[in-house]
Parts: structure tokens; sequence; C-alpha cells
């Protein structure tokens, strides 16, 4: 206990990021050559914890198991292939400059800088940057099928907030291309007995020991069992938790609940509020809807952005002559066009929707029209880009985009957010890391399209695997701890206590229905724009829900069985509890900066403002009980290379 | 198009793999035709937890047609009726006013069943885990442009890469065989010039760990082709079985 008071005061006062000394370009090189090494014998007697095995779990859990320590990876799907991470369609960045059209480390760690509106670390992202060639390298290697042009070389092609082609992809798939590749690489692992994979296994707790992450507990879906994990070190690769909203692009089963309850044990929240809200998916249509589908950004490569000029024109798209339609990206950014970033065209649909030129039954859409580039390049050239998509689309709502343009609107995507980790990925709580989207680090306030792949197989196949040996190296000497010990027993009643509750409940209302409370209160107050007004109405609002929540709450079934009612309540339990989080964020973040748009915050052409002088910084959040303020910290961000201006896309 | 419509669901209920299971009528009045068909079961579901039952236990997660998690059989059919389409992207426009819809789990002996629609399809997982990979260690790859790949080459590759594992191939064949599963990653690995050094044992291994599983062999019904939600070709399974011939001379 002593131990871990000492680490809360030392938080208390510092945040620190420990970057290594040196020049931007020189640090992560320098890193890795003089980074302590566990040596191949002592690595055999350590064992390391994955939660997660997608992009960033998946490929950490190979390599490090490759390397020799002994892994146990963990998923709530029934197989480590299914991991959100499959359903990225677009690509993967990468500084090769095969297409010879300028690009180089530089200019992709500058991108990602400015795309994030200065509010990202720049060694950490440089870092990212320079480890991006690997990752494709890596990729082909495993025999990831990616488009490739006539002569055999790999293609590529742009996505928003970047004027290079740097984007590799496999037809629509390229997140399923790259998870099966690191699945792959997993599997042959599992066959060598290197790792062990626990499939439809739910991490409900973490465990602590004088002050070091040393195992977790994991409830078998299949059998209900509570079960103790022992590891030296404890990785969470667990994704993001866009599912907050109820209504995201995100996978159904995609939560918070792993990087809640090691928030809960000291692990500070990094910038809960930034959120990415992606501006190509399916609109809403109905109540029931359960979920948005994405429509990858790729699409803006080659369809334009357009509302009608009049307000509620309901004559058919394609019977609105081009003088009377308004191709407001064009118009606005004439040097980005149709390929600003995300949060500068998500925030511009929903200009235009407020004007009421939005478009289809609900006046929440725009279209993205392909009249042009089938006119340009033929039917067969779209198809052969965007097939699938096109047929996703037309599976979803029954139009033929060839014929008539498809209609979008925002929807929430991706979060920058996450549990807070220094220059190692080592989160707060010593020996705990997160890597890929469960952690805050390299995208800033907005992230660019390609660059969450990229960050997933980056810390998951060239960075933990190094950084890890830094602290494990430190652990040689530890023994594999009984999971008999008290921390142990202590984080399984707790575990078993709330699932209890749950069970006993009897309540009248649905877990969904909570959760669709909750992603209205977001979306309302905490989506695209935000005010003072709106955020202090939406943390009432949460607090109340919270109580409501637990009183009424109804979970069917038994708890010794496959029971999904239960393993949602879990999860909108702790959903609840990260919406008061981000809201207090968001409250105290009044500025506006990439996907976090405070109204108060704006330039006189409605852009996101930024206040360098007061916000420059990463925050920190400190956990200090349920309903109770968080403690802020905060990490001052130091830009020596990259010059914070006001972003222009214009 | 009528914007709702009226069904019958007979679903198959089973408390575990121990227990024996049956069909079980509901009847869904006023499903709307925009609803994809699991929305309708979220409703089905909502609507037995306010009457205090259980409610049916399935697969899913992703709901965009590619994490493969979605399973069910639907009136006779791996992910119904509707062609190169999972159970997730299927909409209720596809059904008529009426309808008497019977939705079951995979039936496989390799795929004992877990609760109500929702099976174990771990053994395809260890099909993967007996060679459906290049065994390459993080960091020692060279550049990726040194080993061009003709692009007839790559996209034949993707072709067969594009299999979700979800499983439909082996609920649809009547000898609950895995071949069009283990001959979409055998294909693409022996497309590329990345997977020619272990292709030989691969097939072998991959192929002794099929029928260590209980999957049943291929006697070219096609039904895992025309049931197949991403459309992966039979002619797959040729190629693995000149592969099979080639391995052993
Ligand atoms: C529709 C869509 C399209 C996208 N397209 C692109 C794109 O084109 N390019 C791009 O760069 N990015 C894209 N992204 C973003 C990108 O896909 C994700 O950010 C990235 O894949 C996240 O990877 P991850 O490994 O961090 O997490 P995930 O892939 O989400 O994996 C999380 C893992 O953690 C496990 N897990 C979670 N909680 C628990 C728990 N409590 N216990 C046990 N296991 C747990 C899950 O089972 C899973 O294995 C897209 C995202 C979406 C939603
Ligand atoms: S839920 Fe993912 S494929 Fe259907």
């Amino acid at each position: 206990m002593f131990s871990v008071l000492n680490l809360y005061f030392f938080s208390m006062t510092t945040l620190n990021s420990k970057i290594p000394e040196g020049n931007l370009s020189e640090k992560w090189t320098k890193y890795r050559s003089t980074v302590k090494l566990v040596n191949p014998a002592n690595k055999r007697k350590l064992e390391v914890i994955v939660v997660g095995s997608g992009l960033a779990g998946g490929s950490a859990a190979a390599s490090l198991a490759e390397l020799g320590y002994k892994v146990k990876c963990f998923c709530f799907q029934d197989s480590p292939r299914r991991a959100h991470s499959i359903a990225a369609q677009g690509g993967i960045n990468a500084a090769k400059n095969y297409k010879n059209d300028g690009d180089s480390v530089y200019r992709l760690f500058y991108d990602t800088v400015k795309g994030g509106d200065y509010r990202a670390r720049e060694a950490n992202v440089h870092r990212l940057a320079e480890v991006s060639t690997q990752i494709i390298d890596q990729c082909v290697a495993q025999g990831v099928p990616f488009a490739r042009e006539y002569g055999g070389l790999l293609d590529n092609r742009s996505f928003g907030g970047t004027q290079v082609e740097r984007t590799f992809y496999a037809r629509g798939q390229t997140g399923q291309q790259l998870l099966l590749g690191a699945y792959s690489a997993l599997s042959r692992q599992i066959a060598h007995g290197q790792v062990t994979m626990y499939n439809r296994h739910e991490m409900l707790e973490l465990v602590i020991i004088d002050g070091k992450a040393r195992g977790i507990i994991a409830r078998d879906l299949v059998t209900g069992e509570l079960e103790r994990h022992f590891g030296h070190a404890v990785v969470l690769a667990s994704g993001g938790y866009g599912n907050v909203f109820f209504l995201s692009t995100n996978a159904m089963g995609s939560n918070v609940t792993a990087n809640w309850k090691a928030h809960k044990k000291g692990a500070f929240f990094g910038n809960p509020c930034f959120t990415q809200i992606h501006p190509t998916c399916i609109p809403v249509s109905g109540d029931y809807q359960s979920k948005l589908t994405l429509m990858s950004e790729s699409l803006r490569n080659d369809g334009r952005v357009w509302v009608p000029k009049k307000q509620g024109d309901l004559r058919r798209p394609e019977e609105i002559p081009d003088e009377e339609r308004d191709y407001y990206l064009e118009r606005r950014y004439p040097s980005f066009g149709n390929l600003v970033p995300r949060d500068v065209a998500s925030r511009a649909a929903k200009m235009v929707c407020d004007e009421g030129k939005g478009v289809g039954p609900s006046a929440l859409a725009v279209n993205l029209d392909f009249r042009d580039s089938i006119k340009r390049l033929g039917e067969n050239v779209i198809a052969a880009r965007y097939g699938n998509l096109f047929e996703m689309y037309e599976k979803i709502t029954g139009e033929n985009p060839y014929k008539t343009p498809m209609r979008i609107y925002p929807a929430v995507h991706y979060t920058m957010g996450g549990l807070w980790v220094d220059y190692e990925l080592m989160t707060t709580v010593q020996g705990l890391y997160a890597i890929g989207e469960c952690n805050f680090s390299d995208h800033g306030a907005n992230r660019l399209g390609a660059s969450a792949l990229m960050q997933g197989l980056a810390d998951g196949y060239f960075v933990l695997p190094y950084t890890i040996g830094s602290y494990l190296s430190g652990d040689i000497a530890t023994k594999p701890i009984s999971t008999d010990h008290a921390s142990f027993k202590e984080a399984e009643d707790a575990a078993r206590e709330r699932i209890t509750k749950f069970m006993n409940n009897k309540g009248t209302k649905s877990v969904d229905h909570f959760h669709k409370e909750l992603g209205k209160i977001m979306w309302n107050y905490c989506g695209m724009a935000r005010n003072e007004q709106g955020l202090t109405k939406a943390k009432k609002m949460i607090a109340d829900l919270r109580e409501e929540f637990w009183k009424e709450v109804k979970v069917p079934g038994t708890d010794k069985e496959l029971n999904p009612e239960l393993e949602k309540a879990g999860r909108v339990a702790d959903f609840i509890e990260l919406g008061e989080l981000m809201v207090e964020d968001a409250l105290h973040r009044r500025e506006s900066c990439g996907g976090h748009f405070r109204e108060e915050s704006q330039t006189e052409e409605g852009e996101a403002k930024r206040d360098d002088a007061n916000f420059s910084y990463v925050a920190g959040w400190e956990f200090t009980g349920v309903g109770q303020k968080a403690n802020l910290h905060k990490e001052a961000l130091v830009f020596e290379e990259v010059h914070p201006t006001q972003r222009s896309y214009k | 198009m009528s914007e709702t419509i009226n069904l019958t669901l007979k679903i198959w209920r089973q408390k575990n793999s121990a227990s024996a299971g049956q069909f079980v009528s509901y009847e869904m009045p006023g499903v709307s035709t925009h609803m994809s068909f699991l929305e309708m079961m979220d409703v089905l579901n909502e609507k037995l937890i306010s009457k205090g039952e259980e409610p049916v236990a399935f697969d899913h997660d992703c709901r965009e047609g590619i994490c493969g998690m979605c399973s069910m059989f639907i009136s006779g059919r791996a992910h119904g009726k509707l062609k190169g389409t999972t159970t997730c992207q299927l909409h209720m426009r596809h059904f008529a006013d009426g309808e008497i819809i019977t939705v079951e789990p995979w039936r496989a002996a390799p795929f004992p069943v877990i609760k109500d629609l929702v099976v174990d399809r771990t053994p395809l997982d260890k099909i993967i885990q007996a060679g459906g990979y290049v065994s390459v260690n993080t960091g020692s790859a060279q550049d990726a442009n040194c080993l061009p790949v003709p692009k007839k080459d790559a996209d034949e590759a993707m072709d067969a890469a594009a299999c979700i594992g979800c499983g439909a191939c082996v609920a649809a064949c009547k000898n609950a065989s895995a071949m069009l599963f283990l001959s979409a990653k055998v294909s693409q690995l022996a497309l590329l010039p990345q997977g020619q050094p272990e292709r030989k044992e691969r097939i072998l291994n991959m192929l002794s760990a099929h029928d260590e599983a209980g999957f049943g062999n291929c006697t070219n019904t096609g039904a895992c082709e025309a049931e197949c939600p991403k459309e992966i070709s039979i002619s797959h399974i040729a190629r693995l079985n000149r592969e099979f011939l080639g391995a052993n001379v």
C-alpha cells in the first residue's frame, strides 16, 4: 500500500512523459540503441498479459512471443481474428515515398502534428512516422495482399488532410487484411505454445501489487467463471470508446471497461473529450438503429460533396443543375477541397444542415456524388476502386450510388483520448501499458485518416516490444506471484460484487435503454459542437442517469452462463462514468481544437480557434471516486520542430 | 415498398451445449423494412426482456459484414437467402409480409452449440494455427517493393483473402467440410512469393488439422460457394487439390 501512495504522490506533482534527450529525429534510434535489454534466458521467465487481439494487441502479442516472453492474450470475441480492427476500410499510411511525390518521414510527422491541431507529443509522432515504413515491409512479408500496380509494385492513394499519396490499401478491406496478417503471426505463436489465447474472455479488473500491475481478473464469457491471471506486466490494447455515444461506427462490443478499470486503479485518462466524428457515414434511419456504417473516407478522393443551394430543395439530386448546387468544401477550402481533414469536413456538413440545406428524409445528410468521376474515369474504374463500398451502401439503403449520390452524415468514429502513456507507452501505473486506440498518444485532437492502423501496428510490432524491456529488465528476479495473493482476491471480489448487484437488481429497464439515453446526452451536448451551458447540463443529466441505472437496470438470466445482457450491463455502467469524465474534460478545455469544438472559441469564419497560451497541454485525469470531480494533471506540450499556427486548409 | 411487415419467427432455443434445444415461435408485428435482421432480433430481445423472458443469444459484432461473427441459419440458408450477404447485412426489405422465418445456429459436429444461436468455431482457428501463415518474425522483412507481385496474382490472392471465417461454408455443407475456408488461405499464400518456402508443409499440416477437428471431406457439391457471404470461389478448392498433389510428390 505504501508504494501505491508513493506513486500517487509522485504523479500528483508531475506528468513525466520521459521523452529522450537529443534531436527529434535521433531520439528513437538512440533510445533503441541504449534501452536496457532482457536476455533470452530471462525472457522465458517473464509473463506478459495482453488484453486485446486487434492490430495493436495482436501484433504486440505475436512480437513479444517471438522475442521469447510468455504471453497470455485475451479477447471477448470468439476468435482473435474478429477484433474491431477488422472493419477498417480505407488504408494505412506510411512514409515510403514510392510515388516520388515529395513524401518523407518529416512530412508524415508534420502532417500528423498539424492534423492533430498541435495537441500531440512531437517525439511520439516522429517515432510513429519513422517506423511507418517498416510496418509495410512487415505486412507484405506476412503475405498481406495490398493493392498493386500493373508493374507489380505497391499502389498508393491519398487520404484526407494530406497532399501526397502515402496510403497503402487492400481494396476496401485494409483493416481486415492487416489484422489477418497479425492474426496469422499470433496463430503461429499460439501453435508454438508461446501465446496462450483466451477467446470469449473479458477483463473485469486490474490487479495491482506493491504499486505494480501484476495481473487481471477475467470472466470466461461461456461459463461465467471469474479467473485470476498473473503477468509481470499488463498491456491493454482494448480499442476505443466511441460506443459511449451508443450510435457509432464501432463494433457492437467495443467498450471502455478494461481502460476504465485501469483508470479507477490509478491510470490517468488523457484528453477523454477528444473524439472523432467521421464525415462520411450512412445517416440514421430509425430509432431501432443499432450502429452506424462508415463509408470510407477514400471515397472523398473521387466523390464530390454538395447540398442544394436552396433550403428545403426536395428535387431528386440528379435533377438539380450544377449552378444550383453548393460544393461547399471546394468553395470554402479551395486547396484541399473534398479532402480536408475529418473534423473540418464534419463540422462543415453540420453547418449546412443547420442552415436547412440537408438532404434526404431526415434533412440530416449531404450528397457525396460520383457523377463527375464516373464521367471522367468510367464506371469500371470507380467500381474497381470502391466496388465493395458501393455494394455495402446499396445493401443498407437500397439505393444505387452509381446512379444517384450517396447520402452521408457525420458519425462518431474514433477516440483520440485514452489512457495517458509516456514515451514508453506506460501508463501512470507501473508495469501497465496501453497501446493502439486505447491510449491517448499520437493523434492530438484529431486523427488523420489511415493513421490509426499505422499507430496500432507501430505500437504493437515496433515500439512496445522494445520499451517493455526497459521495465522488465528490472523485474527479472521477480518470481511469478501466486494468484492466491490478497490483491487477486480483492480484485475478484470486486468483480463478483458488481455482477451480483446486476443479477439481484431486478429493475424495470433494459441495459440498452440506458445506453441509448447516455448516447443521446453525449451526442447532443458533447458531440460535434459543445458549449458551457450544454456541457453543464449534460453533467447533471449523466449523474442522474447513473443513479437511475443502478436502481432500474434489469439483467435477465444468470451469471453462470453465456449472458450477453450481463456483459452489456457492465460495459454501460463504465460508459456512464466515462461520459461524466468526458464532459468534465470538454468543459474545462475552453478552446476549440481538432475534433473538440467549443462554440465559444471560433474564428469569424466558424473555424476552430485554439488557445495555445492556456491549453497547449495534455489533460491527464486522475480518478478520485464515482461522482467525484477528477483531479487534473497537465503534461505541457513543447513544440521544438513544428510551430503551431492556425490550421488552414484553404 | 411497404414500410412495415408482420412476421413469425421460429427460433432455435437451447440453454447450453449439454441440454436439448427446440424451436420457439415469436410473433413480430410491425417490423420496419429498413431494419437489418439483427436489429429485428434486438427489437425481439427488448420485448422478451420487458416480459421477463430470456433474450435470444446470438453472435455479432461489427454489423458491417466483415468480422465474421454473425452466424444465423435463416429459413434453411446460411446467412439467409440473399447472395453474398452476411446476416448482419441482410435487411428486412427482402422478406415478405406474413412470412414465417426459421432461425437456427450453424449445425455441424465440429461447431457445438454454446447457447441458442451461438456456436463454438474455434476449430477454424486451429486450422490456421497449423500453418495458415508465413513464418516471418517482426523486424526481419526486406523493403516491401523488393519483390514485385504481378497485379493479377495479387488480386487473386486478395479474392481468397477476403474470407471472413464465419463458417457458413461448413454450415452449408452436408459433410461439414471446411475445405472452402482452408483452401482460401492456402490459395492466398500459394499465389504470393512470400508463401513459397512453406508451401508444401503448409497444406499438409492444415489438412491434417482440418481432419483432426472433425470436419468432413469435400465432395464438390458447391454448397459452400453458393452460401459464402463473400462469394469465395470454389476454384480455390481446385487449387488446393493441385497443391495437395504437388505437396505429395
Ligand atoms: C468502420 C471503421 C473503419 C476504420 N477505417 C480505418 C482506416 O481505414 N484506416 C485507419 O487507420 N483506421 C481506421 N479505423 C480506425 C481503426 O480501425 C481503429 O482505431 C483500430 O483498428 C483500433 O485497433 P486496436 O487494436 O487499438 O483495437 P481493436 O481492434 O478495437 O481491438 C480491441 C481488442 O480488445 C479486446 N477487448 C476489448 N475490451 C476487452 C476486455 N475488457 N477484455 C478482453 N478483451 C477486450 C477486443 O476483443 C479486441 O480484441 C476505422 C475504424 C472504424 C470503426
Ligand atoms: S456482425 Fe460482423 S460480419 Fe456480421
